[in-house]
């Protein structure tokens, strides 16, 4: 889930080097509070789970679990 | 289901004060490039001395002299609005008084979606043989409605009505009313107060917009993706099919965002939330009387438009521009 998260993450940063771990922090990647939806709602799509927004989720690992615990 | 119903004259009423991210940030703590980047927002008007019944007049009057219609001409005004000047009479009545109209009047709260329920209604009365002419009118003073003091609010809207004739044709294809399409009244609202009723138990005073802006960005995106889906159930209509796409003005990067979803170009989705900002149910019916006026939309044109709001509510129209 990690490489999928990693390559939505790329494609909207349009930048194919950027490192993903599940620490990275969404806000060290300058993602404003709209660009956190477009995130969700692409992650939402591609694992096909509704995803309630949630100040804490704060990082990659955050989101992930979210989505296993949506599944 | 057959609609019967073509637009025939618009108009507009804006306020004369243009107010810019700059003149905002004047007093809050924002810039110009946070308000553009986040909303797509340039400016916005904004009413000093103009009550809103000035704004809805003069669009009535546009309106009424771009369908060559006098204000006899007019069987039934329907005002869409959060409110208007008073809590009684009705805006479509203030503006029967100010046209000098003697018709039936009322007004239609539904939010950002006012436009498309009046619309709605209007196909009724005419498909009905109730009336032949009808008034509708969008009419929001915004201004009035936010806290000044919450950037993440105020700087999203703006004042103004926009106006149409619509009467009998075949224009109209589809209309869909979502009420309640996602029954959600925490998301997006304003509280009225409870007066100074002796009895009541618990005080309240009325309060301004409140929004989640993340959740509203997700019924929005997700809505128009599934009223799409009935339009093309319903009309055989596919996205690609359509001309351009009239979203509600609520915000630019939701505008963006659902045009990629969708797949489609975006010069697709004509915009005007950049000078005037989200002016909830005005924001359909003043792009529409823009883009036709510009020559952006052509005869034979199929126009989409789609509105979304509180309640939370959405509503989508299938125009052949004729």
């Amino acid at each position: 889930m990690l490489e999928k998260v990693t390559d939505i993450l790329r494609e909207h940063k349009g930048d194919s080097e950027l490192q993903i771990t599940l620490k990275t922090e969404f806000a060290d990647l300058e993602l404003d509070s709209l660009e956190m939806v477009e995130l969700v709602m692409n992650v939402e799509e591609e694992f096909d789970v509704s995803i309630e927004m949630n100040e804490g989720i704060k990082t990659v690992g955050d989101l992930i679990n979210t989505v296993e615990a949506a599944r | 289901m057959v609609f019967k119903m073509k637009i025939i004259g618009f108009g507009k009423g804006i306020p004369a004060r243009c107010v810019s991210n700059d003149d905002i940030a004047q007093f809050l703590d924002t810039s110009d490039e946070w308000i553009f980047t986040r909303t797509g927002i340039k400016t916005r008007y904004v009413c000093t001395t103009e009550t809103l019944t000035d704004l809805s007049v003069t669009a009535a009057n546009g309106a009424l002299e771009d369908a060559k219609l006098n204000p006899d001409d007019i069987d039934l005004i329907i005002c869409a609005t959060l409110g208007g000047d008073y809590g009684t009479p009705s805006l479509s009545c203030c503006i029967a008084e100010g046209i000098g109209a003697k018709c039936p009047c009322f007004d239609v709260n539904a939010a950002c979606t006012g436009f498309i329920y009046a619309l709605e209604l209007a196909s009724g009365f005419i498909s009905s043989g109730k009336a032949k002419n009808v008034l509708i009118v969008s009419a929001e003073m915004m201004s009035a409605k936010t806290d000044w003091s919450d950037r993440n609010t105020c700087v999203l809207f703006g004042d103004g009505a926009a106006g149409c004739v619509v009467t009998a044709g075949n224009a109209v294809k589809y209309i869909n009313l979502s009420s309640a399409a996602m029954p959600n009244s925490t998301v997006l609202n304003m509280p009225n107060g409870t007066g100074n009723s002796p009895f009541t138990k618990e005080q309240k005073s009325s309060g301004f917009l409140h929004m989640q802006g993340q959740e509203v960005f997700k019924f929005v995106v997700n809505i128009v993706e599934s009223e799409l889906k009935l339009v093309q159930e319903r009309t055989g209509l596919s996205p690609a099919q359509i001309d351009l796409f009239l979203l509600h003005q609520a915000n630019k990067r939701i505008i963006d965002f659902t045009g990629a979803k969708l797949k489609q170009p975006p010069e697709k989705f004509p915009c005007n939330i950049q000078r005037y900002g989200n002016l909830s149910s005005a924001s359909i019916p003043l792009l529409l009387f823009e883009t036709v006026k510009s020559g952006q939309i052509k005869p034979g044109d199929t126009l989409l438009l789609c509105a979304f709001g509180a309640g939370l509510t959405a509503g989508t129209c299938v125009i052949v521009w004729e």
